[in-house]
């Protein structure tokens, strides 16, 4: 395999090409590495160039698209209620949901982090329930949140606070979602203990002895030393919540009525269910893909600016 | 960089979790001593583990029991029958049965093909190498809605509507997490034992399948657990690239059981709670490996 046979060296690129191929890996490496070559071309390369040309026509898949220009774009942010309620909806699950989730989950690594007892049980309770299916979850929060006798206002009223109409009042729809989201950021601790478990010991107790408290510690070494851990979960977290679909869709998506998909007058309308609507019950399949890529290059503003904006902030070793 | 923190990790423990039996007593003793850290991550955990047994406790309830105030925390009489009724009332076991034939071989796929494409990415020297590897992972980025209405398109003119190829064929194309999870993995392998399988003539499939792929069986298993969890939980792929309800998944029967039988909470929890099962046990089973799993993703840095 490895003998090399000497040729005259040839102009012919090409041949060059070929020869420098076969005398590296370079054979090999495209062999095994095609699976992923020929899925990136058929599940992603393809799909993304056309969508963005359905994106600029008018296609309900029975008949052939319709160039009609950028009139998709112009309708979305012009004349499309709809579209607007859901993007105004999801940048403020986004907005809250996500530093919110992050938050808990720093709280819930540290106090993990302490030599306490049964901390890989802990562990794994808190991690349970992201792996629940959506279906499983969004049931089972419809019954727990229920206005009359479900268990969290029950809870509620025993501790004298009133009974709260979770998931059929306008103004609770929302913040619903967001506590729901809560209970997946399973993960996202996870990750964050991982991160805190390579913090030296050694920077901890420089730190005591030059006299810093708890909160100094955490200010000054810990949030430091695991910025990057942030800044990955942030942008995971980011990407994630814009594109959240199931739960909601679950939560609030009337069986009766195909048209009721977003909650009590739409307030937890969130854009992945707005957009399935669009593409798989309206079947205008333009319009659909106008509206994913709108949500792309708002996913990629939003995860190059986290990336620009860390240089600031994120301390790498 | 990947390099350096891919060594830290042991999938099956690791070394502080290893020491933990000797200092159990002592744990204890800082967690009387200092009992505020303790007693609020019990009080998190019990928030957490509170809607899952809440599940579990209603789905073993009588009817007037569910929204019972006062709380019933424990049935009067444990209802088992609760969950072949509520079995009776959707086709769980075809959907059990068309849930499997999808997520098997979607386990399976995953598992080989992002095998495949990782040692590529870890053990072959070509230009560019480490290049293509930041596209892969950059394709993580991308969502899943900008691909989705061509893919549909594509599907539809291929005649894959209502089959479960969509739902299979592309996990035989390697997927990302897998990809970088398994190539962390092969790049620990002594590059020695590589080496020397080539000089002796192995080709470089051989040492894939007979070095590699031996070698990494634990970094395999938790791949493959991965896929087959995904899988199983999808909701969003069978519920729009399915439309005979005979062909439904779990996920998209429970869905459906859910709109019709909105008032028989028991029944619709124990549905719900045998749907778990699997992925319960699963995650007790190799509970260590998948959070090794899950933490290695975040240490890329």
């Amino acid at each position: 395999m490895n003998t090399t046979i000497r040729t005259p060296p040839s102009s012919n690129p090409l041949t060059r090409f070929w020869r420098r191929l076969k005398r590296s890996d370079g054979l090999a490496a495209l062999a095994f590495a095609s699976p992923w070559i020929i899925g990136f071309c058929w599940f992603q390369l393809y799909p993304i160039v056309a969508s963005l040309y359905y994106s600029f026509t008018s296609y309900n898949i029975l008949r052939p698209p319709v160039f009609v220009g950028l009139a998709n774009y112009q309708n979305l942010f012009l004349h499309d209620e709809l579209f607007l309620t859901a993007l105004t909806n999801t940048a403020i699950f986004t907005l809250v949901s996500v530093p919110l989730g992050l938050a808990v989950a720093l709280v819930l690594a540290l106090l993990l982090n302490r030599d306490i007892p049964g901390r890989a049980a802990f562990r794994a309770i808190f991690y349970f329930p992201a792996i629940i299916p959506s279906v499983a979850t969004g049931i089972l929060f419809i019954l727990i949140l229920n206005t009359q006798g479900g268990l969290l206002n029950v809870i509620l009223n025993r501790i004298g606070l009133p009974a709260l109409p979770w998931l059929t009042s306008p103004g609770w729809a929302m913040p619903a979602l967001i506590l729901l989201s809560l209970w997946g950021i399973g993960p996202v601790v996870v990750i964050f203990l991982a991160g805190l478990q390579d913090v030296p010991r050694v920077l901890y107790e420089a730190a005591q002895l030059d006299g810093a408290g708890p909160i100094e510690l955490v200010r000054r070494v810990t949030l430091p030393m695991i910025s990057p851990v942030i800044l990955f979960n942030l942008v995971i977290g980011l990407i994630a919540a814009l594109q959240t679909f199931a739960l909601p869709f679950v939560l609030f998506a009337n069986k009766q009525d195909a048209n009721s998909i977003g909650g009590p007058l739409n307030a937890a309308l969130m854009y992945s269910v707005q957009l399935y609507s669009v593409a798989f019950q309206q079947f205008r399949m333009g319009y659909a893909a106008a509206m994913a890529w709108v949500l792309t290059v708002i996913i990629f503003t939003l995860s190059l600016a986290a990336l620009r904006l860390s240089g600031r902030f994120v301390h790498y070793e | 960089m990947a390099q350096t923190s891919s060594k830290r990790i042991d999938f099956t423990a690791t070394p502080r979790e290893r020491a933990t039996p000797s200092r159990g007593q002592s744990r204890w003793l800082e967690a009387l001593r200092q009992p505020l850290p303790f007693l609020a991550v019990v009080v998190f955990a019990i928030i957490f583990a509170l809607p899952v047994y809440w599940m579990l406790v209603t789905s073993l309830k009588s009817l007037d029991e569910v929204f019972a105030d006062p709380l019933v925390w424990w049935p009067r009489q444990l209802i088992w029958g609760n969950y072949p009724d509520a079995l009776q009332q959707f086709p769980f076991w075809r959907y059990l049965a068309n849930t499997l034939t999808i997520a098997l071989p979607v386990a399976f796929g995953t598992t080989i093909s992002s095998a495949f494409v990782a040692y590529a990415f870890s053990r072959l020297r070509w230009r560019g190498r480490d290049a293509v590897f930041y596209l892969i992972l950059g394709t993580l980025m991308i969502p899943n809605w900008v691909t989705l209405v061509p893919l549909y398109i594509l599907f539809s003119r291929m005649g894959w509507l209502d089959t479960y190829k969509p739902l299979i064929v592309p996990a035989f194309f390697g997927d990302p997490f897998s990809i970088f999870l398994l190539r962390q993995f092969f790049l620990r392998q002594p590059q020695e034992l590589v080496d020397a399988a080539r000089i002796d003539g192995a080709s470089h499939l051989r040492v894939f399948l007979q070095i590699m792929l031996p070698l990494s069986r634990p970094a395999l298993v938790v791949v493959a657990l991965f896929a087959f969890i995904n899988s199983w939980n999808d909701f969003f792929n069978p519920l729009i690239y399915l439309s005979t309800p005979e062909k439904y998944t779990l996920q998209v029967g429970l869905f459906n059981f859910f709109g019709l039988h909105v008032v028989n909470w028991p029944g619709l929890m124990a549905a719900a709670a045998v749907i778990l099962a699997p992925i319960a046990i699963i995650f007790a089973i190799a509970q260590r490996a998948f959070i090794e799993g899950i933490s290695f993703t975040g240490l890329r840095g």
